[in-house]
């Protein structure tokens, strides 16, 4: 019946859609392999207590999940996943758009700001935590040095429950302003001059010109800037591997949801509650980005 | 990017540039803003670059100097060369670079190949299925990676491939975002090329590869400097696919380093060094198509 169907079509239409199966094919296999089947074998394996060595699976049905609900150290991971990104988001996008703007007016040494502000995307995250870690060390550290110059007690930047996940997103933040700005300034150079030609008429001063011209004009990549450093933030994982020990006192308060996965999953060996503390983190993940395409409609200006 | 800001110049300043009378107040305002945004970029340039400065020195420094409180000492008297070779060979460095290096070249070369072709079709090739493929393209992209580890850890682990190359690059033989982003470079191209080069003879293989893949050039380029960069980076997926220490990546081996050393704060700094050198050289020599490749293609997503 198929090869009937198929015979109807001329014979360059047909050429056409084995040429476009064929040059689909390996995207589509390694699709399928890498990524939809494991997205299902995943929500499966969360309905299984892991065996010994990983084999004997039990099913169990929701009790992964009535544990991870009953599981303070999960709620505790969500807190603390969702006050990084709540640290990480506007802090970075404010900063990267203040540069952004500052760098599209004709700025001497332009080129070389942008170059010298992107550098911390190009350093892998291991090896700027490391250094990191290492500024932050309450005693000899470079950080706690400053301080006391201007009379500062030293700050436990690594071990303070209550300091280390500002910590962490510090580097977070450090880390990422670059790129937003090189996004946000590529925004910012999409915007038609005459639009400030008019603003300029009309005597407004660069303060109100921002407001009313620059910030309308340049939402779309402020939403898309928006939406990719909440979800890169709500996957945080690196940096807190790399600072924080299952020993440190301040493990509990910065332990991140994917960090809290890593350990069950490969640490404890219990890949069913990994797979189910990874669905949460999906469930989360979606829920946020369908609010934000919601509420886009009301502040994202689309011409 | 010269260009864009010899055009914005003109513009925003100049009601300001005036040099007759009358316009003094104004220059001088205008003057000390322009101090404020210096000081303002330079502050944050300073800070986006003193950890880095902070790596280098401490690693050139003997342990007793990198913990001396007393004076506190910020260039080492006696620059410690050695701690260089030292950790090289404690570590197997050049095994770390092969690894790593081995990875980011194949993920780049399969991923932006794969992609560009599957890019080709789903933008310019009218055939059934396209709606659903493509789909699956978008579905994939608005999954959390972490999703998948599991799983494709168990599937090297079931084919014994644990602490290979292949391993390294295995979640990254295929790219949906490389697609979706070559796809936005290949739709804007003119359809008259497409139809010069079927008058000539050309099947629907030699137009991509001869006549269209060339014209998305920059895409290429922006894709592969992303993949490298991020398969760099990658820190998870080594950590628990290649646990044996010649196997690993330079990220991953950090994290080993780390433990290893503890205190020893020169040896760690000159193992983040060794590790983020390289790619630190490729930034400065490319620095332009990193900078553009990523404003091109954010803007394309």
């Amino acid at each position: 019946m198929m090869g009937k169907w198929v015979n109807k079509v001329s014979r360059s239409t047909r050429n056409e859609w084995l040429w476009a199966w064929f040059l689909i094919a390996p995207t589509i296999i390694g699709l399928v392999v890498l990524n939809i089947i494991p997205i299902i074998r995943t929500a499966h394996m969360s309905l299984f207590k892991s065996g010994d060595f990983g084999r004997n699976h039990i099913f169990i049905g929701l009790d992964n999940y009535v544990r991870m609900f009953h599981d303070p150290q999960v709620w505790q991971a969500v807190v603390n996943t969702l006050l990084y990104t709540l640290l990480v988001v506007p802090f970075s996008i404010i900063f990267a758009m203040l540069i952004a703007v500052f760098l599209n007016r004709s700025i001497k040494g332009k080129s070389i700001y942008r170059t010298v502000y992107f550098i911390p995307m190009i350093a892998a995250p291991a090896a700027v935590t490391m250094v990191w870690r290492w500024l932050y060390n309450s005693n000899f550290g470079l950080v706690n040095y400053m301080l006391s110059l201007v009379g500062i007690p030293p700050v436990n930047w690594t071990t303070n429950p209550q300091v280390a996940i500002i910590s962490i997103a510090i580097i977070g933040i450090w880390s990422i302003v670059g790129y937003n700005m090189v996004l946000l300034l590529a925004g910012l150079q999409e915007i038609p001059r005459d639009y400030y030609e008019a603003s300029d008429i009309d005597g407004a001063g660069k303060v109100r010109q921002f407001f009313t011209v620059t910030l309308p004009l340049v939402t779309p990549t402020l939403f898309f800037v928006m939406v990719t450093t909440i979800i890169q933030s709500m996957q945080v994982f690196d940096v807190i591997y790399m600072m924080i020990d299952i020993t440190n006192p301040a493990y509990e308060s910065t332990v991140s949801l994917v960090y809290l996965f890593y350990n069950n999953s490969f640490r404890y060996s219990d890949k069913g509650y990994g797979s189910a503390i990874v669905m949460l983190l999906l469930a989360i993940i979606m829920l946020m980005t369908v609010i934000q395409l919601r509420v886009q409609k009301k502040w994202v200006n689309y011409n | 990017m010269t260009d864009t800001s010899k055009v914005a110049y003109p513009n925003s300043l100049r009601p300001r540039m005036g040099t007759s009378q009358g316009r003094g107040r104004a220059s001088h305002r205008w003057k000390w803003s322009r101090v404020f945004i210096h000081v303002f970029l330079i502050t944050g340039a300073a800070a986006m670059i003193l950890p880095f400065v902070w790596m280098v020195l401490t690693s050139l420094k003997t342990v007793s100097e990198s913990t001396s409180m007393n004076p506190f000492i910020f260039l080492p008297t006696d620059w410690q060369w050695e701690n260089y070779m030292r950790v090289w060979e404690q570590n197997s460095f050049f095994t770390l670079y092969v690894n790593t290096f081995a990875m980011m070249a194949l993920r780049v070369i399969l991923g932006v190949f794969f992609s560009a072709m599957a890019a080709y079709a789903f933008a310019r090739l009218r055939f059934p299925g396209k709606n659903f493929f493509f789909g699956l393209v978008l579905f994939q992209m608005m999954v959390p990676t972490q999703i998948f580890i599991i799983p494709q850890y168990l599937m090297i682990d079931a084919i014994d491939m644990r602490n290979t190359i292949f391993a390294l690059v295995f979640p990254g033989l295929v790219s949906a975002f490389g697609t979706f982003l070559l796809r936005q470079f290949f739709m804007v191209l003119p359809k008259e090329l497409e139809e010069a080069a079927k008058l000539d003879g050309c099947n629907i293989g030699q137009t991509f590869l001869l006549v269209m893949l060339p014209l998305t050039r920059a895409g290429l380029v922006a894709l592969g400097i992303f993949t490298a960069l991020f398969a760099f980076k990658d820190l998870m997926w080594p950590l628990i696919v290649n646990t044996s220490a010649d196997a690993a990546t330079l990220s991953s081996a950090l994290a080993k380093i780390q433990s290893a050393y503890s205190v020893n704060y020169p040896e760690l700094m000159t193992a983040a060094v060794l590790a983020i050198w390289p790619m630190m050289l490729v930034y400065f020599l490319f620095q332009r198509q990193f900078v553009e490749g990523i404003s091109t293609s954010g803007g394309k997503l």
